[in-house]
């Protein structure tokens, strides 16, 4: 009888999974059934690789918005991750778990902060201070990659702290048993065991960045160039969607899908590169 | 030439304390710049009134109320179909492809850029199935967006429950369902919270999903299909439209501490539980 | 006067995915009275234990072959009833493993699950259950403090305590001293032998000296095989087979 039961809770458990998953099945569906067709049209090579987007003039080419999309996800990471998972280490590791009991409800506070908000104070903190002593526009990849990284560290820090804490004391015990100082305890054994947890923080703050749309409209310039320099202003593949959906129709609209279902495929390329990453690292071991 | 521990360790602690340091000044830094100057806007009228002139002058009462109505329901939407997958993944099921294939998929949906779930729910919910703009399609949207997170960190809490108790459990005849309800979902619970606590963070400050699908009519919603203006897509035109920088600054913090609030009392929520079982 | 026997093992191999744990294991768990089973490490000791409750049907890469009776019924029989089984044949593990609850709800846990909510009757069972762990007068003030906060060898013989308040036939105990202070230990021992009257117990313990003090039979394993099997004293000082003997001299182990 209780068999029955547990058969019963297990089934619905699966049609809850499936249905979960298949809203991304729907998603993929839908994006790249509206954008496929009008790439095949235009052919892909034109598409990607052309820098010239002139949609009055039927020209789509966003060659430079992929480069753009690159360059300031991969520049948010790069300062996100390591002060995300830096403070996260310090956090947990060396204060004392009273102090940190306020702090990381803060932390997470701070993961609830508008994009927009972020954006705003890009511009009329951040933008002016790079244009001034770093010159450029002020509005560049450097003040989208800043503040995108400052915006996704709750999300890491948060996540990785989660990681640290449940790894077991014993752990670390067992460490400082062998003369380990707290350092190597932690760079040598607990950063491994938490590892899965980090990569999960990680991921959901790069997931953040590249698709961050607001924020970066306001503070990356929208101009559509390939850029030069870490100063030059850019629009990514997501700023171009939300700019001009409003207003696009036709061709022009189905150009924007299509943009859509790039953005799709470099984000399942990028979480490929993670999977195979931490695939990587343990097989080293 | 090898460095003592005690040095690599006093170098470590120096730059991640610093690099601690950096990051906590930065984020305080922005809530205070903008409580500082949008805090004084704030009175009873600006939180309860309607707003004039397109939002030059009173209040954000129909934001405030769009933005907990969307966000409730795009929960209450996300969190059973969110936990229950996490479930499925970790309590009964066994690494095969199939539930390979369903992470890489949750994993891809965390990436996806949340304008594409704006593009989508604005084609298929709102178009496509002729809902309009409304609360239900911005829930629905939302509930998308977030269902990954949930996911994820729901799973990471159940696998962080030690597999002994498991054992435990089973030994004391507890079939599979009463070990997750008893002693699975009970430990996995804080980082269950977490996880919905980041969601509903997210589904507050969401504006590009929300603008596709929830619209921004600026009244109070009477039914779920009603087109709402959450505070955060408020803020986004007030500033796009210049329309108004001191309301903007105002709008904003009262975001902000409408998340400290809902942080805030989720926190003591956990608290009470956690101590409830190891006083 | 031979006893009943509670459990009868017939055949019965244990793999591991590709891995054979236990080889064709014929061995009878008599009624009443305390099977102890010694053997090195590796020698399958835990795989047979965990399958006289199916406990190692919670490893899905494991598979089994042959029959178990209990009283009769082959347990892994189809649509076995394995819940009901397992309140039948409970076991406590070598590590102390305390639900992060009070004692009070640590002990109940079993028996609410089978519908048991009445406070008096929880109160009582309790106190039973603690009184037969040899735990109640250290902990009856405190039955609703968390059982976290026991030392080992109490939270230990709390969780024999757990056990007990499912009201089961038989008690599994796989290396249940392992890890703990001699006095606790000599605490848990005084427990089974005044509980054998009531239970059936199997004993799996890598201490020799301990399956002499305690156990009325003992059964030697070794990689999987069941050498011999016989009354304590006459396996410990006559043992028929020369593995036996060099295990129990300590020449390996």
């Amino acid at each position: 009888m209780k068999q029955i039961g547990d058969k019963v809770v297990k089934l619905g458990l699966m049609v809850i999974a499936v249905s979960a998953i298949s809203s991304l099945l729907l998603i993929a569906l839908f994006i790249f059934k509206e954008g496929v067709p009008f790439m095949v049209r235009l052919g892909a090579g034109d598409f990607l690789a052309s820098s010239d987007w002139r949609p009055e003039k039927g020209h789509y080419g966003i060659f430079p918005m992929i480069v753009a999309s690159i360059w300031v996800t991969l520049g948010a990471m790069m300062i996100g991750a390591p002060l995300g998972i830096a403070g996260a280490v310090f956090l947990s590791e060396f204060v004392p778990k009273s102090v940190m009991r306020v702090i990381k409800p803060t932390i997470e506070l701070l993961v609830g902060i508008p994009s927009v908000v972020y954006g705003f104070i890009g511009v009329i903190v951040l933008a002016p201070w790079i244009r001034l002593h770093l010159g450029g526009a002020g509005l560049s990849i450097l003040t989208a990659s800043v503040i995108l990284g400052v915006m996704i560290l709750p999300t890491v820090m948060s996540i990785s702290i989660d990681a640290f804490t449940s790894v077991p004391n014993s752990y670390r015990d067992g460490a400082l048993a062998l003369g380990a100082t707290r350092w190597q305890a932690v760079h040598m054994v607990v950063l491994k065991a938490a590892r899965s947890g980090m990569v999960a923080g990680t991921i959901l703050g790069m997931g953040r960045a590249v698709g961050e749309t607001m924020a970066v409209i306001m503070v990356s310039g929208n101009a559509v160039k390939v850029p030069h320099s870490a100063l030059d202003s850019v629009r990514t593949l997501t700023a171009n969607i939300a700019l001009e959906m409003g207003y696009a129709t036709g061709m022009h609209r189905e150009a924007l899908f299509a943009t859509g279902v790039v953005l799709f495929l470099v984000i399942i390329i990028l979480n490929a590169i993670a999977i195979m990453a931490m695939k990587k690292r343990f097989a080293k071991k | 030439m090898r460095i003592s521990p005690r040095y690599t360790q006093a170098a470590a602690v120096a730059i991640l304390g610093g690099a601690t340091f950096v990051t906590l000044a930065v984020l305080v830094f922005i809530v205070v710049f903008v409580l500082v100057k949008g805090l004084p806007v704030v009175n009873l009228d600006f939180l309860l009134k309607n707003p004039e002139e397109m939002g030059r002058a009173g209040g954000i009462f129909p934001c405030i109320v769009g933005t907990i109505v969307l966000t409730l329901v795009a929960i209450a939407i996300a969190l059973p179909l969110g936990v229950g997958t996490a479930i499925y993944l970790s309590e009964y099921s066994v690494e095969t492809r199939f539930t390979r294939i369903i992470r890489f998929g949750t994993d891809c949906l965390a990436g996806i850029p949340s304008i594409i779930f704006g593009l989508f729910g604005f084609i298929f919910f709102v178009t496509t199935l002729k809902m309009g703009w409304g609360i239900l399609p911005g829930a629905l949207s939302l509930a998308i967006m977030v269902l990954p997170t949930i996911i994820r960190t729901s799973e990471e809490a159940m696998k962080a429950v030690p597999w002994s108790y498991r054992e435990v459990s089973c030994s004391l005849g507890a079939t599979r369902w009463a070990t997750v309800l008893k002693v699975v979902l009970p430990n996995a619970l804080p980082g269950i919270m977490t996880g919905v606590m980041l969601s509903v963070g997210r589904s507050i400050e969401e504006t590009a999903v929300v603008i596709f699908t929830a619209g921004q009519v600026l009244q109070l919603p009477t039914s779920l299909f009603d087109s709402v203006r959450t505070m955060a897509v408020h803020f986004y035109i007030l500033v796009r439209e210049g329309i108004s920088t001191e309301n903007a600054y105002g709008t904003a913090a009262v975001l902000i501490i409408s998340v400290l609030l809902v942080n805030t009392l989720s926190y003591w929520m956990m608290n009470r539980f956690i101590a409830r079982r190891t006083k | 006067m031979t006893a009943a026997v509670k459990i009868s093992n017939r055949n019965f191999s244990v793999f591991y995915g590709a891995t054979r744990a236990l080889r064709g294991i014929t061995l009878d768990v008599p009624a009443h009275q305390i099977l102890g089973i010694i053997g090195p490490a590796g020698s399958g000791k835990t795989a047979l234990l965990r399958a006289m409750n199916r406990l190692n049907d919670l490893d899905l890469n494991c598979r089994v072959e042959g029959q178990i009776l209990l009283d009769g019924e082959d347990i892994y029989q189809p649509d076995f009833d394995v819940v009901r089984l397992r309140k039948r044949v409970g076991m406590v593990f070598a590590l102390p493993v305390p639900l992060p609850m009070s004692l009070f709800d640590n002990i109940v846990f079993g028996p609410r699950l089978s519908g048991i909510r009445a406070r008096p009757c929880l109160n009582e069972l309790v106190e039973r259950s603690l009184q037969a762990a040899f735990l109640w007068d250290e902990v009856k003030d405190r039955l609703h403090t968390s059982a976290l906060r026991l030392s080992g060898g109490q939270q230990q013989r709390l969780c024999l305590a757990r056990v007990l308040a499912m009201e089961p036939e038989v008690i599994l105990l796989d290396e249940p001293c392992s890890g703990l202070d001699p006095i606790s230990t000599a605490r848990i021992e005084e427990a089974l032998i005044t509980l054998k009257n009531e239970y059936t117990i199997v004993l799996v313990t890598n201490n020799t000296k301990q399956a002499s003090r305690v156990a009325d039979t003992t059964a030697f394993l070794l990689q999987g095989e069941l050498i011999e099997v016989g009354p304590t004293p006459q396996l410990f000082m006559a043992p028929k087979d020369q593995r036996t003997n060099d295990y129990i001299s300590g020449r390996f182990g």
